[in-house]
């Protein structure tokens, strides 16, 4: 059964000068599912992700990856054991072209990025798999734009393809609908399912409409600690939660 | 996502940029090959060395997003080292040169280590501090000949057949350096490593979060910048046959931020505009006297006003405006 459990975390606490944000979180990530974590705002799903990739330290307990302990590690090493996140505010390189984005995910495995005597032309070798992978997010066509020039809902796609692009083990994705329009919607939660295939996802959402389709398990947060977890099913009819949180969020039946 | 599937998306040309590169470089060295002839040789070398020295610093500005305050420091010790091992050692030019260099990097080994670790303004304070920490030394250590600095440095023949003495032979030499040097930092800007380097600067949590350790980057883009800063201060050093705390001071900081950023700030041809335009008010304005130093600040005020991008920055920004209506 262990070799089943992806991610695990035990007790986990973060505490911010007296207030609890996460008050000891125990989570288990199944291997090959979809999992969301949804909440209120506020509810501190952001900080349980900030914590599970270490870009904030937990003031107590334990996070598991495949087993092992990772709650020492630092924020680059959590990432080349092969969890990836995405950001919640859209996170590409601005100024670097559709193409190049892409290819700095595939450019760590090379081995040459501290080459600085070689030509960036080296890098060219890369392209076709990148390319592939707009082909996939159907991003092709924008390859020599810069990443700036992209319409919102297009650079959270291709943030998403950044992330697929590091072939991650355990992908995690903060909001990935935020802010986005209903047609932009339905494309990213299928492009979600798409890349789900072979791998773990572990989202935070706001929006029960988009983990309603696709997610196997939910965990639900309220005030830093878990108010429940089951099927889209069981937490929809659980009254807790649809007094904590359907019952004051709009977003809840949309 | 329909919404702009009619618009024309604007794509980025790199063989365009890569042709204008290549032609802007050849007009650079017809004219640095022939002035010489038309313009005083020492001030050209001058600001030449001076040009190396604005694109090592444009290298880490510019492209790796770090606001360095105390690059004097790689210049001015470099100078020291170099002056040092042609006077006292009796190396040869080009060892000397070397020698030169290679503290600076080594300084900027450690500079970078403390440096690093902070962001922001953080890291401009800690650079600046430890320059300061480097002026007192100058100050102080009997090498570096105190106020006086070290001055009769001999420049002697360079790889044992160039005789820096004329000041034609020095000329070329000079000119043959700052080439290698610029087009190493052009090829550490288009490399494998330039491109992660650029990431950082564009958004360092996601180059983290995609396994990057983005620390040892910017480290490595902080000893290479130190390093050939003190190619240029070293060169400089056997050039005017001195090394003196001018060229360790922060007022030296300060003035090689105002060459990169006049010229335009991650361009590539820019700091050499900038740092030319620097050195010929220096030598043109000097009989203004003190209201030499308020022309300077009034154009670095109209600069950050009125053409942010800097010289060179605006010129290529309206070159592409034209290529692309």
């Amino acid at each position: 059964m262990a070799d089943d459990i992806i991610l695990e975390t035990r007790g986990l606490t973060k505490e911010f000068k007296g207030f609890v944000a996460v008050d000891r979180v125990d989570l288990k990530v199944r291997r090959g599912t979809i999992h969301a974590l949804i909440g209120p705002n506020g509810a501190g799903k952001t900080t349980v992700f900030n914590l599970l990739t270490k870009f904030l330290p937990p003031t107590s307990g334990e996070i598991l990856f495949n087993g092992q302990d990772i709650t020492h590690d630092k924020p680059a090493d959590v990432a080349r054991r092969g969890i990836i996140r995405s950001f919640q505010i859209s996170a590409v390189f601005p100024n670097l072209t559709v193409l190049e984005n892409v290819r700095i995910a595939l450019q760590r495995a090379t081995g040459t990025s501290f080459h600085f005597w070689k030509p960036a032309s080296s890098l060219d070798a890369l392209n076709d798999r990148a390319l592939a992978i707009l082909d996939r997010v159907d991003l092709r066509r924008f390859a020599q734009t810069n990443a700036v020039e992209l319409a919102y809902g297009r650079k959270r796609t291709l943030e998403i393809a950044t992330t697929l692009a590091m072939e991650p083990e355990l992908m995690l994705l903060d909001e990935p609908t935020s802010g986005m329009g209903h047609e932009d919607v339905d494309l990213v939660k299928s492009l979600i399912k798409d890349v789900a295939k072979g791998r773990t996802v572990l989202m935070v959402e706001h929006n029960m409409g988009v983990v309603s389709g696709i997610c196997d398990t939910i965990t639900v947060l309220q005030r830093g600690a878990v108010l429940t977890e089951g099927t889209y099913a069981e937490v929809s009819a659980n009254p807790q939660v649809i007094e904590a949180y359907m019952g004051t969020a709009e977003a809840a039946h949309g | 996502m329909a919404e702009d599937q009619y618009k024309p998306h604007p794509s980025r040309d790199d063989a365009a940029e890569f042709r204008y590169h290549r032609r802007a470089f050849l007009v650079m060295m017809a004219l640095f090959l022939v002035a010489p002839m038309v313009v005083y040789p020492v001030f050209v070398m001058k600001a030449l060395c001076f040009a190396l020295f604005a694109c090592a610093f444009n290298l880490l500005l510019g492209f790796g997003g770090l606001l360095s305050f105390g690059h004097a420091m790689f210049l001015g010790m470099a100078g020291y080292v170099s002056a040092h091992a042609a006077k006292v050692w009796g190396f040869p030019p080009e060892f000397a040169i070397l020698a030169g260099t290679a503290a600076a990097t080594v300084l900027g080994v450690f500079a970078g280590l403390l440096a690093i670790r902070r962001q922001g303004i953080y890291f401009a304070m800690i650079t600046l501090a430890l320059a300061q920490m480097v002026f007192f030394f100058s100050l102080q250590a009997p090498f570096t000949g105190g106020e006086d600095g070290i001055q009769a440095v001999p420049r002697g023949t360079f790889l044992g057949f160039l005789d820096l003495t004329n000041t034609y032979v020095l000329y070329y030499v000079v000119l043959a350096i700052f080439t290698a040097g610029f087009l190493l930092i052009y090829r550490i800007i288009h490399s494998p490593f330039g491109q992660v380097l650029k990431a950082i600067r564009e958004n360092e949590p996601r180059a983290t979060s995609l396994g990057y350790r983005t620390d040892h980057y910017k480290l490595a883009a902080f000893v290479l910048s130190a390093g050939l800063a003190g190619l240029a201060g070293a060169t400089k050093a056997i050039v005017f046959q001195l090394a003196s705390l001018t060229d360790v001071h922060w007022s030296m900081s300060g003035e090689v931020v105002l060459m990169t950023l006049l010229g335009g700030m991650g361009t590539i041809f820019g700091p050499v505009v900038g740092a030319f335009a620097i050195i010929a008010m220096e030598n043109y304005l000097a009989e203004l006297g003190s209201w030499f130093t308020i022309t300077q600040g009034a154009i670095f005020v109209v600069c950050v006003l009125a053409f942010r991008r800097g010289i060179l920055g605006e010129l290529e920004a309206w070159l592409r405006r034209r290529r692309a209506g």
